[in-house]
């Protein structure tokens, strides 16, 4: 077997390929549901109606992709410089502490000056998450992969601690959770009576500032060469080491929006599931979009869509849930596969 | 022995070999044949198709159309085992050693048993020294192949290909690495081999060599057999014209009127890289209007002197002068704003990204700096003002500024990194390797435009394993052994086997 690459595939390979992809991971979705007992042909309008068949889904899809386009975003640019960014759900977590800090009551303010200290307190917390890990890879050659993960545990731990300790509710009947956000730092919604929050606009607005930031600023292009090729990023004097550091801080401080958005948005107070593994799933939000910052909005939206829409299938066709979590990793395994073949051929000998 | 031959002692033939990649054809009906007991040289350009040849032949590639038969017989195409079983032997340019093991066990892995390996030394051992004192091939068994030189690697090379009995060795630009001896003593054993009745292929775009060992020479030209002649009955003016297609003019060079010293190296030396020495105490002096020409087998400090030039090197010992400053913080960033241009060795892995576009390339050393950018923003109009003038100027053919890099030729690619460094009017021009692996037409015009600079009185420092290249050019020549930097010699004060005793480290002996 053999790869060959494509120069310029034509738009039925760019489109096909993806398209193929879906297919396949409805497929496999349905003959999943026949396993579990359920009627195979139906499920594919289950998905669909129960991630965009009404209003209420629609922006239930939204509000599930919010958190994911913020760490998607954090790890596409944090890949894009060669920084294997795996820590974001910690930086995630440090975001929604400050929030929640800040939030409680702590500084009785306006919501306009309560939102801007929160945002940016939230993103100086995840950027220092981040750079501790980066000055070890820098300064050391330790490998960020490794002590990026590991510090997802360490935070969430420590998360725990607070909230069994200095932030835990008083009047929270003993479970472990902050107190509830004042009304002043809580995140409006975008209309009265739906769900979705301005968190939202925020993260489409974040990927626009890092789409901007990549390709009309000389850091963007000083990420990208290191990212593409260290070795000449050096030998032309861009200075590699600071650049991994920024691309750091960047990356931690949109992942920590995540936090902020999740806690001033939707939930309200800090608990310890406010994560379901945004910060991994954002490196599969960020692969799917090819690191791309707008590629993350539809990637996220559609990674959400499966999610929102998978569970809704499973409740409405009596389906264990986990069949949700298997059509995500499928699609996400055949989207890579396909996104590979639009631009390689595959010759068979 | 006796060698099972086709008719009239063909051991090897190719009939109409055709090779397409898309819409290149990168073997066009190649024929030719190999007879017992002579040397026929494969010459061409870089990719003219010779390798794309060798692979067929090795299957690595399956061919579109032709056959091959290889004493007597038909080879299966596509099977990689095939054509090593039937006796072919290989000897790369970049060779398949393994450091850590000694010549022996280098030589015999992967011929033996797993389970035997013990009680078959004893008998490959006589085996192999038989072999080196057949063919002059002198090494110590039990070395390590890590501490051997290059020559000497080569040597082991060519052992291991005869070990596994093979009747038909083939050499892919065997000399590149080797000092003018050394290719004389390459030649003995090549002789020495065909008069046993084996058969050589040798891959070479050297004419004076394909004229020195070959009994018949095949030239190909973009994919096409375009001449198969007696080197009997030709010469080297005749090949290089079947070769480039074209009458081929050695570059023009005027005398140099060398103007004051723009940059000297005083008894600098730099740290060694693992196996590879730095500079030793090396002493050098650039001159304005000059072209001073660094010679020597590679891995002997040009990768410490070529840093030392870029700013990714700097001296542990010694005094580095640049018009008079004594920069302390020396870095790529410092060594460009002191006015040196790097042209460096690896244009792929170094000198350019190859997913970029040409117009990123082209700004990769000025990108933050007026006029690509300023105040922290890209100004990408005059990114692609300066690509398109790069690109028009230095003759780069390529469909767009916006084409990514890794679809040029290495020579285009290598006429943007030129252009990149060139229009910054620099004073003092690293090149290192500049023209390695690019063909005749990218030779000349990177060459030409190296003397251009040097008659607008630049300092041009040359680094390259070619010597013929180096005396061709430099108006000075330094030759580099172990670190160490031989005095100067003026044009045409050496003969080419001169230099080759310095470049084996007898210079400074004899001298004395």
């Amino acid at each position: 077997m053999r790869l060959e690459p494509i120069a310029n595939p034509t738009l039925a390979r760019t489109l096909g390929y993806p398209l193929l992809a879906l297919i396949a991971t409805v497929v496999i979705g349905s003959l999943l549901a026949m396993l579990a007992g359920a009627n195979p042909f139906g499920v594919l309008g289950l998905i669909l109606q129960g991630a965009a068949g009404s209003k209420f889904a629609i922006l239930e899809t939204l509000n599930r992709a919010t958190p994911l386009i913020f760490t998607g975003l954090a790890v596409a640019v944090a890949f894009r410089a060669k920084l294997w960014n795996i820590g974001a759900e910690a930086q995630l977590y440090a975001g929604a502490v400050m929030t929640a800090l800040i939030g409680t009551g702590a500084l009785p303010w306006p919501s306009a000056a309560l939102w801007p200290l929160m945002i940016v307190a939230a993103m100086l917390a995840g950027a220092l998450v981040l750079l501790g890990p980066a000055l070890l890879k820098v300064r050391f050659g330790v490998d960020e992969v490794v002590t990026t993960l590991l510090f997802n545990f360490v935070v969430l731990l420590f998360v725990s601690y607070l909230l069994e300790g200095p932030l835990k509710d008083p009047m929270g009947m003993g479970w472990p959770q902050s107190a509830r956000l004042i009304p002043d730092a809580r995140l409006p919604r975008i209309a009265t009576g739906l769900r979705l929050h301005w968190g939202f606009g925020i993260a489409l607005i974040s990927a626009l500032v890092v789409w901007v930031i990549q390709s009309r600023t000389t850091l963007g292009y000083a990420m990208r060469a290191v990212g593409l090729n260290r070795q000449a990023a050096e030998f032309a004097g861009i200075p590699v080491g600071r650049v991994i550091l920024k691309t750091a801080l960047l990356s931690g401080g949109l992942a920590a929006l995540a936090g902020f958005s999740e806690v001033a948005g939707l939930k309200g107070n800090l608990t310890l599931d406010i994560s379901p593994g945004f910060g991994y799933t954002g490196i599969i939000v960020a692969m799917l979009a090819l690191l791309n910052p707008i590629g993350v909005v539809v990637s996220a939206i559609f990674v959400a869509g499966v999610f929102v829409g998978a569970d809704s299938m499973s409740r409405a066709a009596g389906v264990p849930t986990y069949i949700a979590d298997i059509m995500l990793a499928s699609s996400l395994l055949t989207m890579v596969l396909a996104i590979s073949l639009t631009r390689v051929r595959v010759r068979w000998r | 022995m006796t060698v099972e031959t086709g008719a009239q002692g063909t051991v090897l033939r190719l009939t109409d070999i055709t090779k397409r990649f898309g819409a290149l054809t990168a073997n066009d009906a190649v024929s030719f044949h190999l007879d017992r007991g002579e040397v026929v040289a494969l010459l061409g350009e870089n990719g003219a198709g010779k390798t794309t040849l060798m692979n067929i032949l090795f299957g690595q590639y399956t061919a579109d159309d032709g056959s091959v038969e290889l004493f007597g017989h038909p080879l299966p195409p596509g099977n990689s085992r095939a054509a090593l079983d039937a006796g072919v032997g290989m000897v790369h340019q970049h060779f398949t050693l393994a450091d850590n093991l000694s010549v022996l066990d280098n030589i015999v892995l992967g011929t033996q048993s797993l389970w035997r390996m013990r009680a078959d030394r004893a008998a490959a051992r006589a085996k192999i020294e038989q072999l080196a004192q057949d063919f002059g091939l002198a090494v110590v068994a039990d070395a390590k192949v890590g501490t051997l030189s290059v020559g000497e690697r080569q040597r082991v090379e060519i052992l291991k290909a005869l070990y596994r009995d093979a009747r038909i060795l083939i050499l892919d630009e065997p000399t590149a690495v080797l000092t003018p001896q050394e290719t004389d003593a390459l030649f003995v054993t090549l002789r020495e081999m065909v008069a046993r009745g084996l058969s050589v292929i040798f891959i070479s775009h050297k004419l004076h060599e394909v004229m020195a060992i070959a009994n018949r020479v095949v030239v190909l030209r973009h994919g096409k057999v375009v001449g198969a002649v007696e080197t009997a009955v030709t010469d080297r003016h005749k090949l290089a014209e079947l070769m480039v297609g074209a009458e081929v003019k050695p570059p023009v060079v005027r005398a140099s009127k060398p103007g004051p010293a723009l940059m000297r190296l005083n008894g600098v030396s730099t740290p060694a890289q693992g196996n590879t020495p730095g500079l030793d105490h090396a002493d050098l002096e650039l001159r304005a209007g000059q072209i001073v020409g660094i010679a020597g087998v590679s891995g002997n400090g040009q990768a410490a002197l070529a840093g030392l030039l870029a700013g990714t090197e700097r001296p542990s010992d010694g005094d580095m002068d640049i018009h008079g400053l004594h920069p302390q913080d020396w870095s790529p960033r410092t060594a460009m704003a002191a006015g040196i241009a790097r042209i460096p060795e690896d244009r792929h892995k170094t000198g350019s990204i190859a997913d970029f576009t040409l117009t990123e390339n082209a700004i990769l050393e000025g990108f933050d700096k007026p006029p690509f950018a300023r105040g922290g923003w890209m100004s990408w109009r005059a990114a692609r003002d300066f690509a398109a003038n790069v690109i028009l100027k230095y003759d780069v053919r390529c469909p767009g500024p916006e084409t990514r890099i890794r679809l040029l030729s290495g020579g285009n690619m290598q006429k943007l990194i030129l252009g990149r460094a060139l229009e910054t009017k620099p004073q003092v021009i690293l090149a290192n390797q500049p023209v390695r692996g690019l063909d005749i037409g990218a030779i000349t015009f990177v060459h030409g435009q190296l003397l251009a600079a040097r008659d607008r009185g630049a300092a041009v420092l040359l680094i390259s394993e070619d010597l013929d290249e180096v005396m061709a050019l430099s108006d000075v020549i330094h030759v580099l052994y172990e670190g160490q930097i031989s005095p100067p010699f003026a044009r045409g004060s050496m003969t080419a086997a001169q230099l080759g005793v310095w470049m084996a480290g007898g210079g400074a002996q004899d001298a004395a």
